[in-house]
């Protein structure tokens, strides 16, 4: 790309004397470059807004609880154990990876490589300055994309978890239906413009939400598949 | 326009000496006092005199910060109402919820919203941070805004936790039971981890206590701690980004 080392930036502000000018550098954040938008005062601006806001959720969350009790079972009983015992739902993606993988794997590798990788971001390179994925070098991301995606497909088809197989493939696949995208039609202009980093986030997030709802919804008695309305445990 | 008896009690009120003691700045109908009743406020403070129309559109934040506060805040009320109630020993924890759910006035009420509003915290924190992600809200300045956040998302995580075992249910002396026993599985530290968070080799009447303590006192202060310095820095970062390309956008 072919920018300037310093973009100029200029006080529009008729009145302001003397004028302000200021250098910066391409990769701040864009805002700084804005010199004409529209300020209002927080009070009552924002503030009303923010009252609000609160009122909803008060309101929303209190005809749930109207509606809907908290579950409460009998008396906690260290010598009867339910069928499936469950860990929270925000959990249940990782106990679904416990049915595929090691505890050691499930409950301590993996959801640490998550927490590092979500820590990261902001100091990863590729997150600050990446564009659309397929603007350059089409061959060599080409190859990249198809060895990676097939990697961890490979990888989990190994230990038989196909929950997380299955949106890798399809993900891959919509990487490479978006390479040719710019001239095409709506979706296929839109796909072609994502990121690699934004990729990876909708693939975290796609498997991390596929997890969770086969956790909650889809494993009965002895964590095996069953639909949502036979999920009831054994007695 | 035609003064009602209100218009003239609040006037007086104004006047009076105790209430200048207290609000230092007039009625809020010029700029001058709309700034005043900001940076006069501790708890206002936190805000800008002045914001970005733009930021307070709807699809800026989709306000998922704010609800996640609202949140916490609904967490706080009705959680120290079930604190008047609960103790955390056995076997009355769990009477105490029974008695919660039957016999105290709202008792049931309070604890749906605790229990809900719970989930939804947890729901709004994990939206929040992929839609800042996709904003790309975590670039420069706000790098480490957006580690303290993965930290605010880890403290709510496990104070939705440590109040799941609370009721002292089947549901929540299993469900901690699998959660802890998958923190085992760590290496070196796994083991000594447990024990000491369970006070324990197994869930009983100690890890209830501990993750009573955790849950009221331990977490919600170092929550209150981080969520300052988050929205503190969201304010010292410029205020709250939204759409990566509307602000490019607007360039002159």
């Amino acid at each position: 790309m072919n920018r300037p080392a310093l973009i100029p930036v200029e006080s529009n502000d008729p009145i302001a004397v003397p004028k302000r000018i200021a250098l910066m550098r391409p990769d701040t954040r864009p805002s700084v470059r804005l010199t004409q938008e529209r300020w209002v005062t927080s009070f009552p601006h924002l503030i009303v807004r923010e009252v609000i806001l609160f009122q909803v959720v008060v309101i929303v969350l209190s005809v749930c609880a109207l509606l809907f009790n908290a579950p409460l079972e009998g008396i906690a009983n260290p010598l009867e154990t339910p069928n499936p015992s469950k860990a929270p739902w925000y959990f249940l993606g990782l106990q679904e990876l416990l049915h595929y993988f090691p505890p050691v794997v499930a409950g301590v590798v993996l959801p640490g490589l998550v927490v590092v990788c979500l820590v990261v971001i902001p100091y990863a390179r590729i997150n600050l300055d990446a564009g659309p994925l397929w603007a350059a070098d089409q061959k060599r991301r080409g190859v990249a994309v198809a060895a990676s995606g097939s990697a961890i497909a490979l990888l989990f088809a190994a230990f038989q978890c196909w929950p997380v197989v299955v949106p890798t493939v399809l993900m891959t696949t919509m990487l490479f239906l978006a390479r040719d995208g710019a001239g095409g039609g709506r979706l296929r202009r839109f796909l072609a413009a994502v990121t690699l980093p934004e990729w990876i986030m909708t693939w975290f997030v796609l498997v991390a939400t596929i997890l969770t709802l086969m956790g909650t919804f889809f494993r009965g008695p002895g964590w095996s598949l069953v639909w949502p309305w036979n999920i009831h445990p054994l007695a | 326009m035609s003064e009602t008896v209100l218009d003239r009690a609040s006037a007086w009120i104004r006047a009076t000496a105790a209430y200048r003691s207290i609000v230092r700045h007039g009625v809020l109908d010029t700029n001058r006092n709309r700034s005043l009743v900001i940076f006069e406020n501790l708890f206002l403070h936190v805000h800008p005199i002045k914001v970005r129309e733009k930021a307070l559109r709807f699809t800026h934040t989709f306000w998922l910060g704010g609800i996640t506060l609202a949140c916490s805040v609904i967490l706080v009320a009705t959680g120290i109402l079930l604190m008047f109630y609960y103790h955390p020993s056995v076997p009355q924890a769990y009477t105490d919820m029974r008695e919660l759910q039957f016999v105290v006035d709202n008792g049931v009420f309070y604890r749906n919203l605790h229990r809900w509003g719970a989930h939804l915290m947890v729901f709004a924190a994990f939206l929040h941070m992929v839609r800042v992600f996709y904003h790309r809200a975590y670039r420069p300045p706000r790098q480490f805004n957006w580690v303290i956040g993965v930290v605010l998302l880890l403290i709510t995580l496990l104070l939705s936790y440590t109040g799941y075992l609370l009721p002292w249910d089947q549901l929540a002396f299993w469900g901690v039971s699998v959660g802890t026993n998958m923190a085992k599985a760590a290496p070196l530290i796994g083991k000594p981890m447990r024990y000491l968070l369970l006070g324990g080799n197994i869930v009983s009447e100690n890890a209830l206590l501990r993750f009573y303590v955790l849950h009221c006192v331990v977490l919600p202060v170092a929550l209150l701690l981080f969520v300052s310095v988050h929205i503190w820095r969201v304010r010292k970062d410029g205020g709250v980004q939204g759409p990566y390309d509307s602000d490019e956008g607007d360039q002159p």
